[in-house]
């Protein structure tokens, strides 16, 4: 059987020139706004970018800031929290408490030396598919003019001692343990190979 | 009977559009529920002077009662059925139209009142002064709908409903009938049959929107008519109708107080003010938030057949939840692993719906799973990380991020989740290739 070629291209990161640079942003969208925006852009066939790749919390309030450093730390370029507008949480308060989480992240991050546009707020209703995919474009933008992150973390991998098939056995499950670094690491390296 | 006796007239705003009459004790239209007679205090004598109550002398069940209040009931219900409606567009905004100076233009509402042969006229079509017959009617289609300046949205009833007051008037009256339309749309079934039979019956359809609705001729035979002047943009022309009655297609528009409603509801609303679905394909009758269901226009401009279709649908999935004496409850749930909670109350305050309650004796926290509603809330504030949230521990979701920014072996983001465990090692060989 023939080889297949994985069907979207990801995006290219790190290497490609400035020109090109394809950010790789997570987005954190709420159950029961965000979301279904993102689903109604998708039923509508309204496009956004595809370098947001979205996971779903069942509220913004469930934004544990930690999840949003680790997605720093695993090399996404930036993080998109999105939740329902004030006054219109399905939790009835919940996304207050998100935004009190996201204005301590941006002091937080801000310290760490992380620009703040890469941390972006976005309130979406459930109707509001177009203009979430105008936001998810308009936050695209702006974290392609800023460049790639690359913050160095403890576990980036040396990309060129990566061992494919040792890392996906130690990541794949059967493993159990942590997946273990790959010889040579060395986070300075990896950070100018992304 | 009593509303037979009572001597006091009140024009009928609502439900004869103005156009009629009706008594200080009266019933809203002859279908409302309860149909009980209800007293208008702002209009009845005896409110205003003291003395009359000749309902009350007439009545034989003696159910008169002066003294009523109006009632505030609080009642505890586990579902709830928005079945609120529409409100009519405004068509006084479209001035260019005239209607509220040109005492023949009409909206859809007071046509339907007109036609009605329980109506202020017994269903005979006449002009404002109550006893012509026009020779000439211009039915004008997308009042406020279809339009920038306005409503962007199709009211989905008009082109029928248009059609409907065509064929009602080439019944009852000798007149030339316009319709002026920007598309018919006559989707449903009968419907285009219909339109295709006004067509026979000699309806004249003008594809082009009046620009403009005047009482000023410019001609001998445009005098004492109104006179539409539009762009028929199948001539390629601009031409001018003189009719005797025109009828505005007012289109639907949510009802003034539905954000507010929306959010006494919790659900979510449009920028227009149509309710949301929980689905708008697979699940059109119930919204974000269990419990509450919606039926006809509260969530977009519908017709009768899908208002009651929706009606009904909304009624039998309230009983199924009635009938199931068991409640299903989300699986999503947030508990606390009382070995790791050190006591410090900090979700105590996070939980909007007071589920989370703290034992002092133990010195924990503990979560009642049938009040959580599995925001997650309190999961992200424990500093300790003693909650964990099914379905969206800290473990899944930080596993997530891992995965989506799970970097190959020439840097680009593998994506593996996409593809079926069983192409894994094509993937790989396409990558390393």
């Amino acid at each position: 059987m023939s080889a297949q070629a994985p069907l979207a291209p990801a995006p290219a990161q790190g290497t490609a020139p400035a020109a090109t640079f394809e950010p790789v942003i997570i987005g954190f969208t709420c159950n029961w706004c965000s979301y279904r925006a993102a689903d109604l852009a998708g039923t509508a066939r309204t496009k956004y970018p595809p370098n947001v790749r979205l996971i779903r919390l069942m509220c913004s309030g469930r934004l544990d800031p930690t999840f949003v450093l680790k997605a720093y730390a695993e090399g996404a370029d930036a993080v998109l929290v999105t939740g329902c507008h004030p006054g219109e949480c399905h939790y009835i308060e919940q996304n207050y408490k998100a935004l009190r989480r996201f204005r301590l992240l941006q002091r937080t991050i801000e310290a760490l030396g992380i620009e703040p546009a890469r941390l972006q707020l976005v309130w979406a209703s459930a109707a509001e598919g177009v203009r979430l995919a105008n936001e998810i474009a308009r936050v695209t933008e702006e974290v392609r003019a800023l460049g790639p992150l690359n913050w160095p973390a403890g576990n980036m991998v040396d990309l060129d001692a990566f061992n494919l098939d040792a890392a996906w056995e130690a990541t794949g499950g059967d493993a159990g343990g942590p997946p273990a670094a790959p010889d040579g690491a060395n986070p300075e390296h990896a950070a100018v190979a992304r | 009977m009593c509303q037979e006796k009572c001597p006091k007239k009140v024009l009928d705003e609502v439900f004869e559009a103005g156009l009629g009459y009706r008594k200080a004790i009266y019933t809203p239209f002859d279908q409302a529920v309860p149909r009980t007679p209800v007293i208008d205090r702002a209009n009845c004598t005896y409110y205003e002077k003291g003395t009359c109550k000749a309902c009350e002398k007439f009545c034989e069940t003696n159910a008169i009662d002066f003294n009523q209040e109006d009632k505030i009931l609080t009642l505890q219900v586990g579902n709830i059925i928005l079945a609120t409606g529409y409100d009519l567009f405004d068509a006084r905004k479209m001035q260019q139209y005239g209607y509220g100076r040109l005492p023949n233009v009409f909206t859809s509402l007071e046509f339907e009142r007109l036609s009605n042969s329980a109506g202020p006229t017994n269903g005979h079509i006449v002009l404002r002064d109550g006893v012509t017959e026009p020779r000439s009617v211009a039915i004008v289609h997308c009042v406020g709908s279809r339009d920038k300046n306005h409503n962007s949205y199709c009211s989905a009833i008009c082109c029928m409903q248009s059609l409907k007051f065509a064929h009602l008037v080439k019944e009852h009256t000798e007149a030339t009938i316009y319709e002026f339309y920007i598309d018919m749309r006559t989707a449903g079934k009968g419907y285009d049959e219909f339109y295709q039979r006004i067509m026979e019956e000699g309806g004249i359809f003008v594809r082009g929107k009046p620009a403009e609705i005047t009482d000023v001729a410019r001609t001998p035979e445009e005098e004492g008519k109104l006179i539409l002047q539009v762009e028929d943009t199948l001539v390629g022309q601009q031409r001018r109708f003189p009719v005797d009655m025109v009828i505005l297609s007012s289109g639907l528009e949510p009802r003034a107080d539905a954000k507010e409603l929306a959010v006494r509801f919790g659900i979510s609303c449009s920028f227009d003010g149509w309710a949301i679905e929980k689905h708008p394909k697979l699940d059109p009758i119930a919204t974000m938030t269990e419990g509450v269901y919606v039926a006809g226009c509260v969530s977009g401009p519908k017709d009768i057949p899908a208002s009651v279709a929706q009606g009904a649908a909304a009624a039998a999935r309230v009983l199924g939840r009635i009938q199931q004496k068991q409640m299903n409850l989300e699986p999503i749930k947030a508990t606390v692993h009382a070995e790791h909670c050190s006591g410090c109350r900090i979700c105590n305050t996070m939980c909007p719906y007071n589920a989370i309650s703290f034992d002092d004796v133990n010195g924990v926290s503990s979560i009642n799973a049938a009040m959580c509603q599995g925001c997650g809330t309190c999961v992200a504030a424990c500093p300790a990380g003693a909650i964990s949230g099914s379905g969206f521990s800290d473990e899944q979701v930080l596993a997530q991020i891992e995965g989506l920014l799970r970097v190959g072996a020439d840097g680009l983001a593998l994506r593996r989740s996409a593809y079926p465990e069983t192409h894994h090692d094509e993937i790989e060989e396409a990558v390393r290739a």
